[in-house]
Parts: structure tokens; C-alpha cells; sequence
């Protein structure tokens, strides 16, 4: 999977790196922005209260 | 022509077979890194820039009380203290101030001005209506506290409070809760809490200085802890008790731990803030 992707990336290895590099910044900019505060708003945020 | 032939006769010999076991352990692989980096997230990374926002909030709202209180009114710079003094608290129970504290209500109702000034409004749901600065929590510590434990809303945005429970200064128990771990983490350090700490709760009303007396764990389902006299469940409060709850221990839901503080003293906004936390409430730190 990732053997193949780096074969589909264009260019040298230097640039090929480049790429991946920023492919790898925005699915990590992508997670702490969207996918883990929606994944966080699932787990439940009131079990510090006491309650019958 | 040649030079796409050239390439692709390159090409095809490394290029690997995509087999599904191999694509199966990329994929396991790669939701392994993604747990990793939710965890980091979820209980560093978020917990600082969520604790930065939260701080940022309080101070929002208390540059809002300041300007609101701004307008000096006859009488309103005024101090209230009840004895016995803080210093001179023993390792004993929870009422051994009721007598001071019972007469400063007393004092402040005669007196007309402190007592009726001394009172915060019960707030709506969801709405912020108070700050608390900690500074055993640390020197920059101040976090909202709005009315509610139920919704997650409050315990998302800083502190909760329970609703049915006093408000702060009043005869009784202001109950709170926030989490120790997540979500900004407000009450993390809880359990650092030392016998005399300070903490000072800013309303549109002015400020409510607490003192910090004892530490409790108890099973999540003792409610007793937020009566008006905690664990009393239906005995008459006479004491200004600050009951703060968290989860217990770090990152479980397992127990509770609960910190109780008595009522000091109570001052005007305009009188200005206590001094440990008055560089920090002005927005000065």
C-alpha cells in the first residue's frame, strides 16, 4: 500500500519525500482539527460528579 | 515514446505485489500510530491547548465583571471576614468555623449593604457565572464556572456547578466538579491541595474567599457529599461549605475525590481582588 504509493509519487526522492512529508502534515492537521475532537465528543465528559 | 517505455520497464520490476495481508498490516499498523496520536492528543497536547482557552475565557469574563463593577457604588468597597482566622484552623471537623461564619451573615443582613451585596444569582443552564482562582493549581490559574453537571457543556468550557446547591457565600454547599484528567483537565491538581490554601471565587458580586480543609474519596454514588452539610444529608447547614468533586483515580471513574473548603471572607469587586490573584484577575499576569 504504501510500497505503491511512493511508487505513484512523481519526481525524484528528494521530492518524493517532500511530498510525503506534507501529505503526512495535513492528515495530521486533519485529525487534531476534526477527527479527534469528534472522536473526543463520544466519551462521556460527566463522570467527575457524584449521582445516584 | 521510448522514454514512457523506458519508465515503465523501470518501474515494473521493484514495484511489489499488493497482496491483502500486506495491505492489512499497513492498515493495522497505521490505526495503531492513529490511537497513539489520538491518545497523545486527548491527554497532553488538548488538555494544554484546551487550559489555555479555558484561562483565556475566565479572563474574559472577569474583565467583563471588573468594567461591570467598574462604577463606583456607596458601600460597595466593602470587606467581610469571619473568624476564627484561617491560621488558627486545627485538624478538626469541618464546623469548627459555623459560629464565625453564622455571624457574618448576621452582621451583613443588619449591616444591610455587605450581606445583600454578598449574594450571586442563581444562574441558568449552561451559563457561566463565575471564575475561580487557584493559585496551588498555579500562579496563572483561573477557569469558569457555569451552572451544570449534567450536559457536559460546563464540564467541557471549565467548571461545573451542581444546580440545586448553594451559590457561593451562602449559608450551605457550593458544589462543583470539573475533570482531573481531559477536556482541559481544571481540577488535575486536586490532590496537591494543602491544608489553608486559598480559593478565591470572582461573581458579578465580588469575591468569595475560601479556605481549604479536607479531603475526602468516596464511591460515585455518594451524594451526600453536596448536601448542604456534607455526608449530613438533612441536618440545617450553618457553615459556607466549597465542595469541589473529581474523578478518582486519574483517568478512571472508579471513585471520587472530593475536597471540601470553608468560607473566609467575602469583598467587593470594587474593593479590588485579593492580592495573590489581583495581577492575574486585571489581566495584568
Amino acid at each position: 500500500m504504501y510500497a505503491a504509493l511512493w511508487h505513484i509519487l512523481p519526481g525524484p526522492i528528494w521530492l518524493r519525500v517532500v511530498t510525503l512529508t506534507v501529505l503526512l502534515a495535513g492528515v495530521l492537521v486533519v485529525c487534531l482539527t476534526l477527527v479527534f475532537p469528534w472522536l473526543n465528543s463520544f466519551i462521556n465528559a460527566t463522570e467527575v460528579t457524584v449521582k445516584k | 515514446m521510448s522514454n514512457s517505455g523506458l519508465r515503465s520497464e523501470r518501474n515494473r520490476a521493484p514495484r511489489p505485489r499488493l497482496s491483502a495481508l500486506g495491505v492489512l498490516g499497513e492498515l493495522l499498523v497505521t490505526a495503531g500510530l492513529f490511537t497513539f496520536a489520538f491518545l497523545g492528543w486527548q491527554l497532553w497536547l488538548n488538555d494544554i491547548i484546551l487550559g489555555s482557552a479555558q484561562r483565556d475565557q475566565a479572563l474574559m469574563l472577569s474583565e467583563k465583571f471588573l468594567n461591570a463593577a467598574s462604577p463606583e457604588k456607596p458601600g460597595s468597597a466593602t470587606k467581610v471576614s469571619v473568624s476564627p482566622s484561617p491560621s488558627s484552623f486545627d485538624s478538626g471537623a469541618l464546623g469548627a468555623g459555623s459560629s464565625g461564619a453564622g455571624s457574618v451573615g448576621d452582621a451583613g443582613m443588619t449591616a444591610g449593604h455587605p450581606g445583600s451585596a454578598m449574594t450571586t444569582a442563581v444562574a441558568g443552564s449552561d451559563q457561566k457565572f463565575a471564575n475561580v482562582y487557584i493559585p496551588r493549581f498555579g500562579d496563572d490559574y483561573v477557569r469558569t464556572i457555569a451552572e451544570g453537571v449534567d450536559t457536559g457543556v460546563a464540564l467541557r468550557s471549565g467548571i461545573g456547578h451542581y444546580p440545586g446547591t448553594q451559590m457561593p457565600g451562602e449559608i450551605g454547599n457550593f458544589a462543583l466538579a470539573a475533570h482531573r484528567t481531559t477536556f482541559g483537565a481544571p481540577f488535575n491538581r486536586m490532590a496537591s491541595l494543602q491544608l489553608g490554601d486559598r480559593i478565591y471565587v470572582q461573581t458579578a458580586s465580588g469575591w468569595y474567599t475560601y479556605v481549604f480543609r479536607s479531603m475526602e474519596y468516596v464511591q460515585p454514588r455518594d451524594v451526600a457529599v453536596t448536601a448542604p452539610v456534607p455526608q449530613r444529608a438533612g441536618l440545617a447547614a450553618q457553615d459556607r461549605i466549597l465542595t469541589m468533586t473529581s474523578c478518582n483515580p486519574q483517568l478512571s471513574a472508579a471513585e471520587r475525590i472530593v475536597a471540601y473548603s470553608v468560607f473566609d471572607s467575602w469583598q467587593s469587586l470594587t474593593a479590588g481582588a485579593p492580592a495573590p490573584v489581583r495581577a492575574l484577575a486585571e489581566g495584568r499576569n
